[in-house]
């Protein structure tokens, strides 16, 4: 068993901390176990959403309630977000400065955070103008299913806020090392859920 | 300097720059679909379907880069339960679909 060898999907500490890199064999596996299985949810809720496209009776269709503009800007903000974490994983394993890794992980908290923002107002215009989950199959679909991803970003931010303490107190130790590798996971994932989302639900939706 | 911290640079460059080519395939597979879309030039159906092809690369350039997740170095448990939980998401998605299309078919 070499240190270097690759121990799990993500990126592997390998031979530059090579008892965090023994350690996070176990701890990177149990959260994929994790990933996959909110990947169930989140399919099953495109799969309810894709039965839903035509149950609009008569109110808000995905053309009139959808928006490709701030669409087109929250997809942005969360891929670049994708890449400064990425920043922030190679800083900090690498052995960077505790400030370049609080920086890379400040800039990813900002674009989480606006992300969500944008999103809230997006979801505020639609219920403004009568898109609300009660109105039909359809709009409660849509509101199962992107608000959930919607709270899975609030998670991560909130996790990033606890990383970004655990970081100054503790020092870069295994634990602090691991739990990283995971959130970094973590904020990987929901990207690939944000593809699912844009392009299933908004795009199909304004297609003319 | 010894080889193995000459090695542990090299890897740093290599890790950001499969970061860089994730992030800038991301952005162009990401472009090309809104583009698709916002100034249509094809048949409806058809801009689905690219749509639709361009999310599902656009996904496997995530898991590639971002979460470095490949084919080739790794044999190991959680290639297999990626693999797994892919066909399970299949099955159950295009079941799922499939059945409720039938059902409101036969009721229409």
């Amino acid at each position: 068993m070499s240190a270097g060898e690759v121990k799990h999907a993500g990126l592997n500490l390998g031979a530059t901390d090579e008892d965090a890199h023994e350690q996070a064999e176990p701890d990177v596996f149990g959260f994929w176990i994790f990933l996959m299985s909110d990947a169930v949810i989140f399919a099953l809720l495109f799969a309810i959403y894709g039965t839903m496209l035509g149950a609009t009776v008569g109110g808000p269709t995905a053309a009139s309630a959808y928006k490709i503009g701030p669409t087109f800007a929250e997809t942005l903000i969360l891929l670049t977000s994708s890449f400064t974490f990425g920043m922030a994983s190679i800083a900090m394993k690498h052995g960077a400065t505790p400030r370049v890794l609080l920086g890379w992980l400040a800039a990813t908290l900002i674009l989480g955070v606006a992300f969500l923002g944008l999103e809230l107002h997006d979801f505020a215009t639609m219920t403004g103008d009568g898109a609300v989950p009660m109105r039909s199959g359809f709009l409660s679909s849509f509101f199962a299913l992107v608000p959930l991803h919607g709270l899975h970003v609030l998670a991560g931010c909130l996790w990033l806020v606890v990383m970004m303490v655990q970081v100054p107190i503790f020092g870069l130790d295994a634990r602090v090392k691991i739990n990283l590798l995971r959130l970094g996971l973590f904020w990987h994932f929901l990207d690939i859920v944000w593809i699912a989302i844009f392009s299933v639900v908004y795009l199909q939706g304004l297609i003319r | 300097m010894t080889a193995p911290q000459t090695d542990l640079r090299r890897g740093k460059r290599h890790e950001i720059r499969t970061y860089v080519i994730g992030y800038a395939l991301a952005l162009a597979l990401t472009g090309a679909a809104f583009a698709a879309v916002h100034w249509p030039s094809f048949a409806a159906p058809t801009t689905l379907s690219i749509v639709f092809g361009l999310a599902l690369i656009q996904m496997i350039v995530h898991l590639r880069c971002f979460l470095h997740v490949s084919l080739g170095q790794s044999s190991r448990d959680d290639l297999l339960l990626i693999l797994f939980s892919t066909l399970i998401i299949v099955l159950m998605v295009a079941g799922t679909i499939v059945i409720i299309a039938n059902l409101h078919v036969r009721m229409m």
